[in-house]
């Protein structure tokens, strides 16, 4: 047998072997190559019905891998110069949980931002980790939360000799890094693994000119989402592991969570996308860098609007910026990043990525066509044009430090009582509030509500933030600790 | 030997011209550009396999574009083309003395290149001084400009493909802002017949209402476009095209035309009920 390399894709190729050899289906789906489903079949193709199949012997299995997904798997881990890779089908969101329930067990001490995406915080509840908060540095002029301070974290370890591990969110969602290698370093000279969420940089891996990667760091578990900047479909992510990582035990820590029908979609569509970023990834990531530099040299140029980049570079908290991010400032033109989000789509046909309080984020990749760039700047441009007010009466903070009153996974398992939001302050929270996306809580379960937060929660419900976690739907009531 | 063009005017119907052969044919970085000759219809340009014009019936194409808005604005003085790379649009300008500059932006400058070669009906008057070229996006171009033009002319080719951007609300919100106070806006409007050029015909008269305060829609027959049925937009801040309109003031310009005149101008207004119907549905 030749010996494999980037250039191959084994799950695709067995994939193919497969669909030639014409198969008989007595096994599952039922849908037998979309033969029993016309209308769905007519829907998504029946290319994709075709390779829609389950585990077996010439495909492999994601639970137990011995053949081509354990090939797919080391290429993977190869490319992203890990020592170990695995495919993941439920998310960034279970490849942080993995990570998590890796390196904590019941009572175990993690420290971690509090600007963590939810799956961070539910993946305390189900362990039963107790988070240590780095708070983020927060930028006052754009409202945003920031890296995590190398002095924090030295502190934080000072304060907790026995936590296990420093979960780092890098690059955060608006492009910020934190200082990798050093909290890397801290971390290890004290026994702690390094668990890096690294959903927005999986370009870092490929591109020329970004910042730091996890693995390059020397950091111990990575998160990848590759779906996002990578070209792989939506739900599919890779989990990268450095070389003091027992992966066969991460197996198991993954399999008491992963599906045992994983879809051979979401496979063949990472192992297909790492050989497109292997052999081409130089190429795709500067074009995608170009236009994104562009769009921010023209928004920057239609006023108003702050397009940042890496000027913010403060050497600590703001360690490196990712340029591929277009992320934009909008309360100068008298409108709320939320506002400009809605504006976009309802008046211009444009769907950005997300709108917060006071920002923006429009998402750029290698898909995007320069017509389509110009497009967004030109709408823009219209909407402080038709819309734009001045001195209006912006919130401007991003961010409120939490208090943790409760760990995550008592609180959200205590008994508990619902109240009206407007009496809810000075109550304990037994589940989350957050802006969806980006899905970084406001609240999380063991949190005392203050008046802020509640002013807060109804300020971006106002602006039309979608709001999402909790268990009342309107938001108008939560529950917390009886 | 027969060697025919054909396009496709919906997935059931086409359109075929026979060829006597082909003149021109190479790609550009938006698009593939032909020139051909033929028996009926003379010389005739395509991009992507879609007819832009033909040497016989392009006149009623660029008279309808150019003097309908022309003849409206009293004093047309400052000038944007965008599209119209072939010339035609800017041939029928050249015609007016009151014109002082014409800024044409087109995105291909192969198609400029190649008008001037093989479309010398269309394209002789690009050098006439009045005329400056920008080989830019409309979309780009236009946003920078502001209170600076009397007329825009958009000689767009289809919604989808390169021309996609100028017939989006955030471009017709920029012309707005780049035209004068009594300024006027035309553009080519695609055909109210088969569904799907009619679907894209409803979705600009939508964006241009929501973006100028008078917005009426004219027609000319078009024999080599789907279904020879063709609209044009007439978008104006001050003006209406018929109410505003002095024939006789025109007529006195002396300027000589073949399928233009007074009485069609406002003849174009009137348009049948099914069509009234559908700008009526997005207003």
């Amino acid at each position: 047998m030749t010996e494999l390399s980037q250039v191959n894709a084994p799950i695709y190729e067995a994939l193919r072997r497969f669909r030639r050899m014409r198969v008989v289906p007595f096994d599952v789906p039922g849908h037998k190559r979309g033969r029993g489903n016309m209308e769905l079949t007519e829907f998504l193709g029946e290319d994709c019905m075709n390779v829609d199949v389950n585990s077996m012997k010439p495909l492999d299995n994601l639970c137990h891998p011995v053949s081509v997904i354990k090939d797919a798997e080391m290429l993977a881990a190869q490319a992203f110069g890990a020592a170990n890779a695995f495919f993941m089908v439920g998310g960034t969101t279970s490849a942080v949980q993995s990570m998590i329930m890796y390196a904590c067990k019941e009572g175990d001490k993690i420290i971690m931002p509090r600007n963590v995406h939810r799956s961070a915080i539910n993946a305390l509840i189900l362990t039963g980790a107790v988070p240590v908060y780095v708070n983020p540095d927060v930028n006052k002029q754009l409202g945003i939360a920031l890296g995590m301070s190398v002095s924090q974290v030295e502190q934080a370890i000072r304060e907790n000799p026995d936590a296990k591990a420093i979960m780092v969110n890098n690059p955060t969602y608006y492009g910020i890094c934190s200082d990798l290698r050093r909290i890397t370093e801290l971390a290890h000279a004290h026994g702690m693994l390094v668990l890096v969420d690294e959903a927005h940089g999986t370009h870092f891996y490929f591109g020329e000119n970004f910042p730091v990667t996890a693995m390059a760091a020397g950091a111990d578990i990575a998160s990848v989402s590759m779906h996002k900047s990578g070209g792989s479909l939506t739900q599919s992510s890779f989990l990268l592991m450095g070389e003091h990582v027992n992966a066969d035990y991460m197996r198991q820590v993954i399999n008491l969570t992963q599906t045992t029908s994983a879809s051979y979609l979401l496979l063949s569509s990472l192992d297909i996308s790492r050989k497109r970023l292997a052999l081409s990834g130089k190429e795709i990531f500067a074009q995608t860098v170009e236009m994104a530099e562009y769009a921010r040299s023209e928004i920057n140029d239609i006023g108003g609007y702050y397009a940042y980049s890496r000027e913010l570079i403060n050497g600590d908290s703001i360690y490196d910026f990712d340029v591929s991010k277009l992320s934009v400032f909008t309360l100068p033109v008298g409108l709320a990043g939320i506002e400009v989000y809605d504006l976009l789509r309802d008046e211009y046909d444009i769907q950005i990525e997300f709108g917060d309080i006071g920002n923006i984020l429009a998402y750029i990749s290698v898909g995007d066509r320069k017509r389509d760039i110009e497009r967004l700047i030109s709408a823009m441009s219209e909407i402080k044009r038709r819309f734009g007010r001045t001195g209006a009466d912006m919130l401007s903070h991003e961010y409120i430090a939490p208090v943790v009153s409760e760990a995550p996974r008592k609180a959200f398992y205590a008994d508990k009582v619902s109240v009206p939001l407007g009496e809810s302050a000075g109550k304990v929270c037994t589940e989350f509030v957050m802006c969806y996306p980006p899905g970084i809580p406001i609240l999380a379960p063991g949190e005392l509500i203050t008046k802020e937060i509640i002013e807060y929660i109804r300020y971006a419900k106002e602006k039309g933030c979608q709001m999402t976690g909790t268990e009342d739907i309107n938001i108008e009531r939560l529950n917390v600790l009886a | 030997m027969e060697l025919w063009f054909t396009e496709r005017h919906t997935p059931n119907v086409k359109f075929s011209i026979k060829v006597d052969h082909q003149l021109y044919s190479g790609n550009s970085e938006f698009q593939r550009i032909d020139v051909f000759d033929s028996k009926e219809f003379g010389r005739f340009l395509t991009l992507d396999g879609y007819m832009m014009l033909t040497e016989k019936d392009e006149f009623i194409y660029h008279e309808m574009i150019t003097h309908v808005p022309m003849a409206v604005h009293p004093e047309p003085r400052n000038i944007l083309v965008i599209g119209a790379g072939d010339g035609g649009v800017v041939r029928e300008l050249t015609r007016y003395p009151s014109v002082e500059s014409i800024d044409l932006v087109e995105i291909d400058e192969l198609v400029v290149e190649v008008s001037k070669k093989f479309l010398p009906t269309t394209a002789c008057r690009l050098d006439d001084e009045r005329v400056h070229i920008y080989y830019e996006d409309g979309v780009k171009f236009i946003r920078r400009c502001e209170d600076k033009y009397d007329v825009i002319i958009v000689d767009s080719t289809d919604p989808f493909g390169p021309g996609e951007g100028l017939f989006t609300k955030e471009f017709y919100g920029s012309c707005f802002k780049a035209l004068r106070e009594d300024g006027i806006m035309v553009n080519q409007h695609e055909s109210p017949f088969y569904a799907e050029d009619a679907a894209a015909m409803q979705r600009s008269h939508k964006r241009i209402v929501e973006s100028f305060p008078i917005s009426r829609v004219y027609q000319a027959h078009i024999p080599t476009y789907p279904s020879g049925h063709w609209l044009f937009g007439f978008a104006s801040k001050k003006y209406h095209p018929v109410r505003d309109y002095e024939p006789t003031k025109w007529s006195m310009l002396g300027i000589k035309t073949k399928y233009y005149n007074t009485k069609l101008h406002c003849g174009a207004f009137a348009l049948p009920n099914y069509v009234e119907e559908m700008l009526r549905d997005v207003e």
